[in-house]
């Protein structure tokens, strides 16, 4: 027995699944499950997270519902993954964050961004708030670039310090039989999976969404998404770099490379979490989690909150606007950093970690 | 009166869909008769995992050649002889090319994944297994404009001199409860599903079989043919039986409930007693024959009994084996006479001769001077705790069926041809199967002579 309802069910699931072995060729999950006779906790864990949900062994089952067996293992694994999130969420405090999800995210941002207005609108007069400020330092005017990079360091830093911690206590759990540190071919394995989604294709046809018809429409709406968000890391790391290197102050031109980037990042933050968003809601329900639903709705919004505000500042920043727009941004990107350890972006963090190791077993597995 | 297809086929499974695609790609209006629900829909195909096919050389989902002459070879040993050899070969003589046209058909197969994954040199496996194998079929079926109806049972054939007129359905489709069509296809599967018909000649012991499939195989359409004057062919107790665990449910458990545990121990009846040589031949026959040694047994039970150093030398189960610290406990649990249990194992241990034991081959490790014999693998059961597994015989399919020749047209029990009616799948691998079994060769049946069905089914709508 487990500690928990959903480990349970997922145990008798991986027992059904490790008997028949049919779906091993689909994804990492079940030749991870095989190099396995008994499951324990971290076990059931780290096969929640390899999975990616694209729902081909649920298609492919003979004992799906509704057979007596009832072995649906995406819904399973999407309700122990998110479970999972809590139970190595740091500091363990803060792992009910998990549970009505949604609702923390959208409160956390809206409080973001109405501090980051009434903060500008308190320590400037009305005038500089909707003033209209052109040419390099202008963002400046509304708040100092050191304390703007102050604040956003120090959520940053939170963000990567509880993160770390998290996966760290997940990493000791699925790691046990092999221990010790990811070699660096494991690593770059895992980047390749992780990056090209290698595990979403259900087995090569695609994913499946409304129907039992396969496609790969999740797959674009998540690479626009993911590379957008990287880019738009990417924009903001450039202009940090333009202005304590080279002294050069935002804004600056858009045919300068951190718009350029931000640019086309922003493009992916805005269409990619649109596609998540009506896939997500098409989806059949008998694959989601649909008590997470909050949690995945309240992470894209965010993401595509911060890309719209993005693109809407950059289109407006010689306009009266401005001010607004980015106390609005500002707040959206500051949520986004805050909340990124108890939400759904640790998706990423946990399933690149259980594809590093999945890496290491095969690696393991073929040296023996 | 309604619309009339040129061909019917009658059934949803491997058999059925090749048939349907190959009607429709050959230019025929085609209907599907799936008489069951959506879920349940492909007979046996959904619990199938791969298929047979000869083929001239290695490819990246086999590893070697398996030619034409080797496969017959094979049929010849698992059936005895018993098999229409100019149908059999010729079934293996096109198997070579199922290998490629199933692949243009959108199934997908398996291909090694380093290491993971051992690879087959006779058998080409499907990825996701039968069910994904079907949906794929399903999906380029409905591509290509057949129409599929499910929960479409079949009550009666319209049959006059041999030349299938219509169907007659228990529930309308579009408002008919009658579907004309130029030519049929049967492919509805064996009849292992309807234990009364089982009891004709299994008497009151076909109540303790467990089906391992469709518990939608029940034999109408095979005992509608037969009963309209079509030849008959193969033996009716002749089956794909294995042993497998005894808690699987009646009908529908798959592939999982299987045991081949059966070489790492003894098994033993309810009356505590072997009955036949566990060690007789290795994976794949073995596993084809101990349904109906367990079927000849009382109360069609028996014990699959090992030590707790051999837990890890076959597949995980999907039930947990049965333990006990001692053998009494053990024979307390299973409800067999504790005294006579531990006569028997102590009879058989004191019976094992050392040897080098390696499950691979036929190996030396063998018993003397004991009735039956374990003539390899034979190792003593001694440590705790000691281990069991209660199996039952799974019925897979039946053999009894449709005579066909190489077009899979039907032949009528006065010899001749049928003019329009067509048969593939287990509804007629008893052309090829008089009996026995070898893994892969119910898909090849489906597949080969459903391809043909459809074929000649097209063909002679079309003139």
């Amino acid at each position: 027995m487990h500690g928990t309802k959903i480990l349970d069910e997922a145990d008798r699931l991986m027992t059904v699944c490790n008997s028949c072995r049919y779906c091993e060729g689909l994804c990492a999950v079940f030749p991870a499950m095989e190099m396995r006779r008994a499951f324990s906790d971290g076990d059931l864990n780290y096969l929640a997270n390899l999975c990616h949900s694209c729902g081909a062994c649920y298609v492919d089952c003979q004992f799906s519902p509704p057979h007596e067996f009832n072995v649906n293992v995406p819904q399973t694994l999407a309700v122990a993954r998110a479970e999972s999130y809590a139970a190595y969420a740091w500091p363990q405090a803060l792992s009910g964050a998990f549970t009505r999800n949604g609702l923390v995210i959208s409160v956390t941002a809206a409080l973001s961004m109405a501090a980051f207005i009434f903060g500008f609108a308190a320590l400037n007069d009305r005038s500089v708030l909707f003033g209209v400020h052109t040419g390099p330092g202008a963002f400046y005017k509304l708040m100092p670039h050191n304390a703007m990079a102050a604040l956003f360091s120090a959520a940053f830093l939170y963000a990567i310090l509880a993160l770390v911690m998290s996966v760290r206590a997940f990493w000791r759990d699925i790691g046990a039989p092999i221990g010790g540190r990811a070699d660096g071919g494991s690593i770059f394995q895992a980047i390749r999976d992780a990056g090209e989604l290698r595990y979403l294709h259900g087995g090569g046809v695609g994913c499946y969404n409304e129907d039992d018809k396969p496609t790969d429409r999740r797959k674009l709406f998540h690479h626009l998404t993911f590379y957008g968000f990287l880019l738009c890391f990417a924009a903001t790391s450039v202009a940090t770099l333009y202005h304590y290197l080279l002294g050069r102050e935002a804004p600056y031109p858009w045919w300068d490379l951190p718009v350029v980037l931000g640019t086309l990042g922003g493009f992916g933050l805005i269409v990619g979490p649109i596609g998540l968003l009506v896939a997500k809601s098409r989806r059949a329900p008998e694959l989601l989690d649909e008590n997470r639903y909050g949690m995945d709705v309240g992470f894209i919004a965010m993401l595509f909150l911060t890309g719209f505000t993005g693109m809407l500042l950059l289109l407006l920043r010689e306009t009266a606007g401005m001010g607004p727009l980015l106390a609005l941004h500002l707040g959206a990107v500051f949520a986004l950093f805050i909340t990124m350890p108890y939400g759904k972006f640790v998706h990423g963090i946990y399933r690149f970690a259980a594809l590093v190791r999945y890496a290491q077993e095969r690696r393991s597995e073929a040296g023996s | 009166m309604g619309t009339k297809y040129d061909v019917l086929v009658i059934g949803g499974g491997n058999a059925a869909l090749c048939a349907a695609i190959s009607a429709r790609r050959g230019g025929a209006s085609v209907l599907v008769l799936e008489g069951a629900p959506k879920f349940y829909r492909g007979g046996n195909t959904r619990h199938t995992r791969n298929m047979r096919c000869a083929h001239d050389a290695a490819t990246e989902i086999l590893t070697g050649p398996y030619t034409e002459e080797e496969f017959w070879e094979d049929l010849l040993r698992v059936t005895g002889g018993q098999t229409d050899e100019v149908l059999a070969r010729h079934m293996i003589r096109e198997s070579k090319d199922i290998l490629n046209w199933i692949v243009e058909q959108g199934v997908r197969w398996q291909p090694s994944l380093g290491g993971t994954l051992s690879l087959g040199r006779t058998n080409s496996f499907f990825l996701g297994g039968g069910r994904a194998m079907l949906n794929a079929l399903y999906r380029t079926a409905e591509r290509l404009g057949v129409d599929v109806a499910y929960d479409a049972e079949v009550i009666d054939l319209v049959i006059e001199d041999g030349m299938f007129l219509a169907a007659c359905l228990k529930r309308p489709i579009n408002g008919e409860t009658e579907i004309r069509a130029t030519s049929l296809v049967a492919a509805a599967g064996g009849f292992e599903a309807n234990i009364e018909w089982l009891k004709q000649y299994w008497g009151e012991a076909a109540d303790n079989f467990l089906i391992r499939g469709t518990p939608y195989n029940r034999g109408s359409i095979l005992k509608m043919l037969l009963d309209k004057g079509v030849q008959e062919v193969g033996d009716p107790t002749q089956c794909h039986a294995v042993a497998i665990d005894a808690r699987a449910p009646k009908f529908d458990g798959g592939i999982i409930t299987r045991h081949d545990s059966v070489v790492f121990g003894i098994v033993v009846n309810k009356h505590s007693h072997r009955f036949y040589d566990e060690g007789e031949d290795i994976w794949p026959k073995r596993y084809a024959i101990w349904g109906r040694l367990v079927a000849a047994q009382p109360d069609q039970i028996a014990y699959i009994i090992f030590d707790s150093t051999v837990v890890t030398s076959f597949m995980p189960t999907l039930f947990p084996p049965i333990a006990g610290q001692t053998i009494a406990e053990l024979a307390g649990k299973l409800g067999l006479d504790p005294a006579v249990l531990e006569k028997t194992i102590a009879e058989f241990n004191a019976a094992v001769r050392p040897g080098t034991f390696d499950h691979t081959i036929l190996d030396d490790c063998v018993t003397e001077d004991i009735t039956p014999p374990k003539t390899h693998w034979a190792r003593r059961i001694e440590t705790p705790p000691y281990l069991a597994y209660p199996v039952r015989p799974g019925i897979t399919f039946t053999y009894l069926g449709t005579r066909v020749n190489k077009e899979a047209r039907m032949q009528m029990a006065d010899g001749k041809p049928s003019a329009n009616m067509f048969a593939a799948g287990e509804i007629m691998a008893g052309n090829v199967l008089g009996k026995g079994y070898a893994a892969g060769m119910g898909m090849t049946i489906g597949s080969v002579f459903g391809r043909i069905a459809g074929r000649e089914a097209a063909k002679h709508a079309r003139n």
